[in-house]
């Protein structure tokens, strides 16, 4: 039971971080339909980033840990945003009314693009980085076995928490969110609307591209290691998540996140760690063979 | 009933999708060899109806019967989508057409001809060798299609892309490659639709020909009251997916039921050409 | 300067030479954001276990210097491309021009195959790369199948590939069974694995089934991994049996080729023979595709990507005549698998990778879907562009992903984006792109 527990608390954690990314995916798939393949190295874009910003900044003299952190999340979002805009810009906006393998194959490309051009500006060796943030609480502790939640868990719940309700309020109450919403909708005609649809969809990928930025730093300060290839696999299973949250859909992303999360933790934990992305990817197909629309997607009503 | 005289029986058919009510308790029947029109004001449930009887949609509940003249019946509501097509031999049109539009003309036709040819090929496999069989099969199948696009009078366009067609001539088209998936119930849903008057007009005798010459009949979906009135034998009104009306042309016309709900709506057009089919 | 290479009047003055430079400024601007971390400085794991870092200027002031020259091209690109200068470069005279040379490059291409051997005998780098560039053109026509004529997107294709090499390599090795034998097996196999995959799937549509696809080579390729009783796991399978001349060895020895034609030994033998293997199985794969597109089941199939429910209203069972693609695009890719595996008597996951489902999908889609001879030349551009980068190693992949990016920008049809009528009464002709649709699945 403890074991679980602590499992459990592990799986939630993790899931929190699919979770942001699946955001992502989610968001830009409800908005021009495309699955963003790219999305997973701007995550680890991100990570790099927070790494190399918190590098300089204990190199600057900035010492305080808690505001350090801080600005090394300001400064990953900041840039990995523009990350997520220059691919936006470069791949996928001249592709906006071509066909439709056209910008999936050009957002496979841009994700070889990003994974190599990191791999080679700062090499394929595993970066460690030490843990910044010890300690935690002990929930439970009966001699053999001690349960606790890190600080570093409590932190990455708690941001993704905050993120997911910020965000849902812009969707819901801004002049932005409606926006996204209409072009959601129909894009035509929320562009002859007078919705600057150029526009609201880079300012989608920008959001992502933040919140993939969230999603590696916390990712760095989670695991303390990161390396070039964590975009795929980690981007694999955030779409994962989106799907199986219902794509499109905000709060599913961060459900499915949580799923995929706990089912990787739960499989590696009582079954095989070699198989936990073989267990990932066959939730994937099942969900989507007996759930095509996810857990809180809307079913679709086929026309004829 | 052997091969009696009813083509389709539909009996209390329902249609529901999630809360709302598309089809309500409809039930009526088509004649064999008859041109059956069923009408009704916009998102009155025709559509629906055509759905749930072409096997797109499975209905809540209900039953349609569809017999052949030999005798053989079949439960449409029970049949998976394409046998309905292939089985029971019930061939369609959609509202916006849904032509091969990167293909042929001919190949158009060519596809509706799928099953018959597939068996041909012996499934593919006598096909890839060359079998003569199949060859000859092939032949008859470009004839057929060449008969048909001679009735459209789209011969010469036999090579161009369905896409390329003009929308007169894609609706035609549509018809032909229905008809050449040799069906024993044709169901049009707005053949007339975007016609001018002299088009319509040559579509009222393409349907009276595939009836006379062809033995095949039709249920038909139309807003054109020129084609509803001059061609059909028998009308059914829909109104809110519920049956208001049922009868020959001519008592449907002067049916004040009918009339209101045309008139109840704001289809001004509709209710116009109604007035203009009395005058 | 750039004026004096262009022709008046449309030279660049004034007002259009400073919209070039501020985009040029604000392409700068952003590539120093962007690059200001990532290139201006370089971490690494220390020797004692920490991070240690340090800055390198240099190289990011040559990349935002680069950054300004790529925004001022663009913008002058932009400019010129506006004025239909790329048009009139190519009068009616030329195209007349191009479109002979496209009729009878076909026929040229096969013919240089052919002969390929007997020119390039003695250059066995040439003929182990028309190896590969043929194995390529061979996949590619496999997924052509499933992704230009039934419209289906197959993002784990390089399952199949792989189904197929480890069932020749598992074959061979432990029961002995010959390359021809195993040929089949590998096929039959690769087209089961297609139809296990393709019967709960298909359903499902567009992006969903390209992600689901994309799943299923990811586990295939890490069951490779871990089940390492059978498939050797990370390390691969060893010592796969080499092709023979159909039972007869190409060694030196008295019972090998060579002695048996009554020629002097070489190694190159071999080489020469696994390329007309390739040969004639791409071949193969190009003939049967050519046939199947004039039988019923091809014609649905390309139905089938224009619009499957207009199939279901005709009788078409959409679900096995998608089943039958997928599986004969499979059994396609099942064949270059086993062909891959005795051609390299090694085999390891790594050669599996989603990149090669990536690469090959990239190949069918520049090809121009559905095109065959799109397709040939595609696969023969990448995989002679690949070599021509072989030297910058791990500038390949980042090079690649460029191209495939700036490919899709500049043609999202590929390069023979019109369809060929598969039967016609009168005259064929060709139908243009616009019309051709893609497919929903």
């Amino acid at each position: 039971m403890e074991y679980f527990l602590q499992q459990f608390i592990n799986g939630i954690a993790l899931g929190s971080i699919y979770g942001l990314i699946a955001l992502g995916y989610t968001m830009v798939y409800g908005i021009i339909g495309m699955i963003n393949f790219a999305h997973g190295d701007i995550f680890m874009i991100g990570g790099f980033i927070a790494l190399i910003a918190f590098l300089c900044l204990v190199a600057l003299g900035v010492t305080a840990v808690p505001l350090a952190l801080f600005l090394v999340l300001i400064i990953a979002m900041l840039i990995t945003a523009l990350y997520g805009w220059v691919v936006e810009r470069v791949a996928y906006r001249p592709l906006r009314h071509s066909f439709r393998l056209a910008p999936m194959l050009s957002a496979i490309g841009m994700a070889f693009v990003l994974g190599n051009f990191v791999q080679i500006a700062q090499g394929a060796r595993v970066k460690p980085l030490p843990p910044l943030i010890p300690g935690g609480l002990i929930l439970i502790d009966n001699g053999g076995f001690v349960v606790q939640v890190s600080n570093v868990q409590i932190i990455v719940v708690l941001t993704t928490l905050a993120l997911m309700v910020i965000f849902s309020l812009i969707v819901a109450r801004t002049r932005l969110g409606r926006d996204m919403r209409a072009c959601e909708q129909d894009r035509t005609m929320a562009a002859l609307l007078g919705v600057d649809t150029d526009r609201v969809i880079s300012t989608t990928f920008v959001i992502g591209a933040a919140l993939a930025a969230v999603a590696g730093f916390m990712y760095l300060i989670y695991y303390g290691v990161i390396d070039f290839y964590i975009g795929f696999v980690a981007g694999i299973k955030a779409f994962t998540a989106a799907v199986l949250g219902g794509i499109g859909s905000l709060p599913g992303a961060m459900l499915g996140g949580l799923a995929i999360g706990l089912i990787e933790t739960m499989w590696s934990a009582y079954f095989s760690v070699q198989y936990r992305d073989v267990a990932a990817f066959s939730i994937l197909i099942v969900v989507l063979i007996f759930m095509p629309t996810g857990l809180l997607g809307r079913p679709e009503i086929e026309k004829v | 009933m052997n091969g009696g005289d009813t083509i389709l029986d539909v009996v209390h058919l329902s249609m529901r999708f999630g809360g709302i009510v598309a089809v309500k308790d409809l039930s009526f029947s088509a004649r064999r060899g008859g041109i059956t029109a069923l009408i009704g004001p916009n998102g009155a449930g025709k559509t629906t109806v055509f759905n749930c009887i072409t096997g797109f949609y499975k209905p809540t509940t209900g039953m349609m019967r569809l017999g052949h003249a030999g005798g053989r019946e079949f439960l449409l509501e029970r049949l998976f989508d394409f046998r309905i097509a292939k089985l029971a031999r019930v061939a369609r049109t959609f509202q916006n057409i849904r032509l091969f539009s990167g293909m042929t003309v001919l190949e158009n036709l060519l596809v509706a001809q799928h099953n018959p040819l597939m068996s041909a090929s012996g499934y593919t496999l006598l096909g890839l060798v060359g079998f003569p069989g199949y060859l000859h099969a092939e032949r008859a199948a470009i004839d057929l299609a060449r008969y048909w696009l001679d009735r459209i009078g789209l011969i010469e366009r036999a090579d161009d892309a369905a896409g390329n067609l003009p929308y007169g001539d894609q609706r035609r088209l549509e018809i032909a490659r229905a008809m050449c998936a040799d069906p024993v119930l044709l169901c049009l849903d707005e053949p007339a639709a975007g016609l001018n008057a002299q088009e319509s007009g040559a579509l009222n005798d393409f349907l009276q020909f595939i009836r006379g010459e062809h033995k095949v009949s039709i249920l038909l979906i139309e807003h054109d009251m020129s084609v509803v009135m001059e061609i059909s034998d028998h009308v059914i009104v829909l109104d809110y997916g519920e049956k208001i009306a049922d009868g020959s042309p001519r008592a449907i016309r002067d049916d004040p039921k009918v009339i209101a709900a045309y008139l109840g709506v704001a289809d001004e057009r509709t209710a116009e050409a109604i007035m203009e089919a009395d005058q | 300067m750039a004026d004096t290479t262009v022709p008046p009047p449309s030279s660049i003055s004034g007002p259009r030479l400073g919209r070039a430079v501020r985009s040029a400024l604000i392409t700068a601007v952003v590539g120093a954001g962007l690059f200001s971390l990532m290139i201006g400085v370089r971490t690494e794991a220390g020797p004692a276990g920490g991070l240690v870092f340090w800055t390198r200027w240099t190289e990011l002031g040559w990349m935002v210097a680069a950054s300004f020259v790529a925004g001022f091209v663009r913008e002058i690109v932009i400019q010129r491309s506006g004025e239909g200068v790329l048009e009139a470069l190519m009068p009616a005279a030329f195209k007349r021009f191009i479109n002979v040379v496209a009729r009878l490059l076909g026929p040229a291409l096969l013919a240089f195959a052919v002969l390929m051997p007997i020119i390039f005998y003695d250059q066995r780098y040439i003929l182990d790369l028309g190896i590969l560039a043929l194995t390529y053109v061979m996949l590619g026509w496999g997924l052509n199948i499933v992704v230009g004529l039934a419209g289906l997107l197959d993002l784990g294709y390089v399952a199949f590939y792989a189904v197929g090499a480890y069932s020749y390599a598992l074959f061979s090795t432990t029961f002995g069974l010959s390359f021809w034998l195993c040929l089949p097996i590998a096929g039959i196999l690769a087209a089961f694995w297609g139809v296990l995959l393709g019967f709960p799937v298909l359903r499902l549509k567009g992006d969903y089934l390209a992600i689901v696809t994309l799943a299923f080579g990811e586990i295939i390729r890490l069951v490779i991994v871990n089940w390492q009783s059978l498939t050797g796991g990370p390390n691969g399978i060893t010592g796969i049996p080499r092709p023979s001349f159909f039972g007869v060895p190409f060694s030196a020895g008295p019972e090998g080729f060579a002695e048996l034609f009554g020629i002097a030994f070489s190694p190159t033998h071999r080489i020469v023979f696994l390329f007309y293997v390739i040969l004639a199985l791409a071949l193969l794969t190009n003939w049967v595709t050519i046939r199947l597109r004039r039988l019923p089941i091809g014609r649905a199939w390309e139905a089938l990507r224009e619009d499957e429910i207009a199939c279901r209203s005709l009788g078409i069972n959409t679900t096995t005549t998608k089943l039958t693609a997928f599986a004969t695009g499979a059994m396609f890719g099942g064949f270059a698998g086993a062909f891959f595996a005795t051609r390299q008597g090694f085999i390891s996951p790594e050669s599996f990778s989603f990149q090669e489902s990536a690469l090959v999908l990239a190949i069918v889609v520049l090809g121009g879907m559905g095109s065959q001879l799109g397709v040939a030349l595609a696969a023969v551009t990448m995989i002679g562009g690949f070599e021509l980068f072989r030297g910058l190693d791990q500038y390949r992949m980042l090079v690649f992903g460029m191209a495939m990016v700036a490919i899709m920008v500049w043609r999202p049809r590929g390069l023979i984006g019109s369809r060929t009528p598969s039967i016609y009464l009168k005259t064929p002709t060709q139908i243009s792109a616009s019309l051709v649709k893609e497919g929903h699945g």
